[in-house]
């Protein structure tokens, strides 16, 4: 860098930027939580699916699995499971883990009740109501 | 080393290497348990290998930022630290506490850990990367405002440089992105917003200002230059990562429930991240092509061209890779984001703090300025090893994950996630092995240590 661009210069660039982006990123963010309401299906947010919401993070689901595109890549897609599979598939599914095929990878079982089960089931079907762009590309996640 | 104090970095590097050790290991069993499922199963299931590999990869880190911090801020300021007693003790709290936690993991349903970590009172726990217990969370807070203090005095009784006020501002972001981490509403919506607040505005914000005033630290060290003209360069390149790391912040906001003009937002200006990456590359080697003086230290060098090159590969190609939206809308959260996410993490921190031990470690065991020939000679081999390794993970995974999309995603007939999982074990195999490949890099960094101790110290050529 040539001899008229100073370091002052550079630390006002700094400062500037930073500051301003800083703003910028807050109003947007401002600008977001108004426009959620419309979006993030929180009408449908009950006690029921707050304590689904609980079960899902004190079970760590997401060590294995994404949730709208989110978490770990080592099992399937979750945040459209409601659609793809509907409610009895997945609280059975939960019931019958883990299923022990050799060599396939094994989710655990989590001794959950009915409430807890009908929980999760309630938060997955939330979840899978929020408006994500379209997004996954198909029922496969 | 100039100053007496700056040897408490000393326990600080020795434990980030330990937990790096962890995280590899932990990194293997999840690798053999991507393609035989049953691998450890029920007593390690995979979700549990991964906290672990993912935690301590981060607290690794954050003892090498503050052994770092440690050793660089009363070189820089010209006076011993404000307290050396405060940052023992502080070690110890941080050392036991991610013990305690990691254990906790290992030992405990993650269920009955939020019980008796009482999750109730605040449920922090069960997001990526913030699976710590509250009380966990609450302690690291504790931890980063006692080192901050610490820090601050120091650079406040003493001279104050552009490269020390960086790297404060850098960690003092760090604390405070991380308070996001307490803030998880039921709106999943908002939770995940917010999530992104800490994990992104971490690594593409606040955390690049901790490894360029690093590397500007080491290459002043090293290669002479005068400090000017690399404080210059620093600034340009930090502002250059916050005026586009923040608005890019957007690229995470593109399928979460956000509205849809993040699109925008988030692909141009994450588009434009990789500038203070490559402008990093062309820094540190054009500092080098400028030295003043040729440093015993050749190792530390290559750290220093290896970061600056691998970070620029890593976040800057990588990232650039999956970042504008009607690409992510495919890669979203596959194989392609864990090819990133390695090479990245690798390239910009694991490297930098690397770069920061190589270059300190031998004046805090003794050494006038560098380590013996053999020893450098093996940290060398380590350093191309773990290197091509980690690139040649990232290549495997981006092929399975471009398979991944094309069967899954993209394709007429899309298949379901097993079974397409199945079809690309091959890839996963492969992996695995580049991961050996690495852990027996890392073996030999740690031989490193102690090879060649004994010998006459490098000199100049
Ligand atoms: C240790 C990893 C792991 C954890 C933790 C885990 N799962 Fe799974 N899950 C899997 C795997 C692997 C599969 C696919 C298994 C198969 O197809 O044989 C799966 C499949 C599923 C499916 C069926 C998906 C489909 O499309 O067929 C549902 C539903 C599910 N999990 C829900 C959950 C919930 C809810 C939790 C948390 C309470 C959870 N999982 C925690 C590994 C895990
Ligand atoms: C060397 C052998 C390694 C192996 C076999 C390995 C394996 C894995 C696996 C299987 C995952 C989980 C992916 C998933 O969610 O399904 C993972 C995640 C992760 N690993 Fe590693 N890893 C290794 C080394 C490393 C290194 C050196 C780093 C740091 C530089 C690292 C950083 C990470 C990160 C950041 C994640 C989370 C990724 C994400 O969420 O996208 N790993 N690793
Ligand atoms: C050193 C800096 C960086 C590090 C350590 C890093 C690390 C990561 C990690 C670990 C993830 C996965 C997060 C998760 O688990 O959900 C991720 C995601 C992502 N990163 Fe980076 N990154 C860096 C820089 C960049 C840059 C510069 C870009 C863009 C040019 C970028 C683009 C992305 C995108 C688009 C995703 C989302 C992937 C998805 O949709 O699944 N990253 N990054
Ligand atoms: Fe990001």
């Amino acid at each position: 860098m040539s001899g008229t661009f100073t370091k002052s210069m550079a630390r006002n660039i700094f400062y500037g930027g930073s500051a301003f982006f800083v703003l910028l990123f807050l109003a947007l963010s401002f600008d977001t939580t108004q426009a959620l309401p419309k979006r993030d299906n929180r009408d449908a947010i009950t006690p029921q699916v707050a304590l689904g919401k609980k079960v899902w993070e004190e079970n760590n689901c997401i060590g294995c699995h994404t949730l709208l595109g989110e978490g770990a890549y080592f099992a399937p897609e979750l945040g459209n499971v409601y659609t793809r599979r509907g409610p009895d598939f997945i609280k059975t599914w939960l019931k019958i883990q883990p299923t022990g095929t050799p060599g396939r990878r094994q989710m655990p079982q989590f001794n959950l009740n009915d409430e807890e089960l009908d929980a999760i089931v309630a938060f997955l079907k939330y979840s899978s109501e929020i408006n994500a762009a379209k997004w996954p590309p198909n029922i496969e996640g | 080393m100039q100053y007496q104090s700056q040897a408490v970095a000393k326990p600080y590097f020795i434990a980030a290497i330990g937990l790096f050790i962890g995280q590899i290991l932990f990194g293997l069993v999840m690798g053999l348990q991507y393609v035989m499922g049953d691998f450890l199963f029920p007593e390690i299931p995979f979700n549990v290998a991964r906290m672990v590999h993912t935690n301590l990869l981060i607290v690794w880190l954050l003892f090498g930022f503050m052994g770092s911090a440690y050793y660089l801020v009363p070189e820089e300021s010209e006076t011993e630290l404000h307290s050396p007693k405060l940052a023992l003790a502080l070690f110890w709290i941080f050392l036991v506490a991610g013990a305690l936690t990691v254990l906790g993991y290992l030992l405990v349903p993650y269920a009955g850990l939020a019980k008796m970590t009482g999750n109730d009172l605040l449920p922090t726990m069960g997001r990526e990367f913030l699976e710590q217990p509250t009380i966990t969370k609450v302690g690291i807070v504790i931890v980063a405002l006692g080192f901050l203090f610490n820090i601050g005095m120091t650079i406040l009784k003493g001279r104050k440089t552009s490269v020390s006020l960086v790297l404060l501002i850098g960690l003092v972001g760090l604390a405070v992105m991380f308070l996001f981490s307490f803030y998880n509403p039921v709106n999943l919506v908002k939770d995940k917003f917010f999530w992104w607040w800490t994990v992104h505005l971490w690594v593409e914000g606040v955390w690049e200002l901790i490894m360029a005033s690093i590397l500007a630290f080491v290459l002043i060290k090293i290669t002479g230059v005068d400090r000017e003209v690399i404080e210059k360069w620093l600034y340009v390149i930090i502002a250059m990562a916050l005026i586009t790391g923040i608005i890019g912040t957007g690229h995470h906001y593109y399928w979460i429930g956000t509205p849809e003009y993040w699109q925008w937002w988030g692909s141009v200006f994450s588009a434009m991240e990789p500038i203070p990456f490559f402008m990093m590359t062309v820094f540190a080697f054009n500092m080098v092509n400028r030295r003043r003086r040729n440093h015993p230290n050749k190792a530390a060098m290559l750290w220093a061209l290896g970061t600056a090159v691998m970070a620029f590969l890593g976040a800057g190609v990588w990232g650039f890779l999956h970042t504008l939206a009607p690409v992510n809308y495919y890669t979203h959260g596959t194989q392609i984001t864990a090819a990133h996410g390695h090479m990245a993490f690798y390239g910009a921190y694991v490297m930098i703090v690397l770069t920061m031990i190589s270059y300190a470690m031998p004046m805090m065991r003794g050494r006038a300025a560098a380590n013996s020939e053999k020893s450098q000679v093996l940290e060398m081999w380590s350093f191309w090893l773990m290197t091509v390794s980690i690139v040649f993970i990232t290549l495997f995974l981006t092929a399975a994950g471009v398979l991944q999309v094309w069967l899954q995603r993209y394709s007429d007939a899309p298949q379901a996630f097993m079974v397409v999982q199945d079809k690309i074990a091959l890839f996963y195999w492969m992996r695995e092995t580049a991961g050996v490949i690495f852990l027996i890099g890392l073996v030999l960094y740690v031989m490193s240590f102690f090879v060649g101790s004994k010998d006459p110290e490098a000199v100049q050529v």
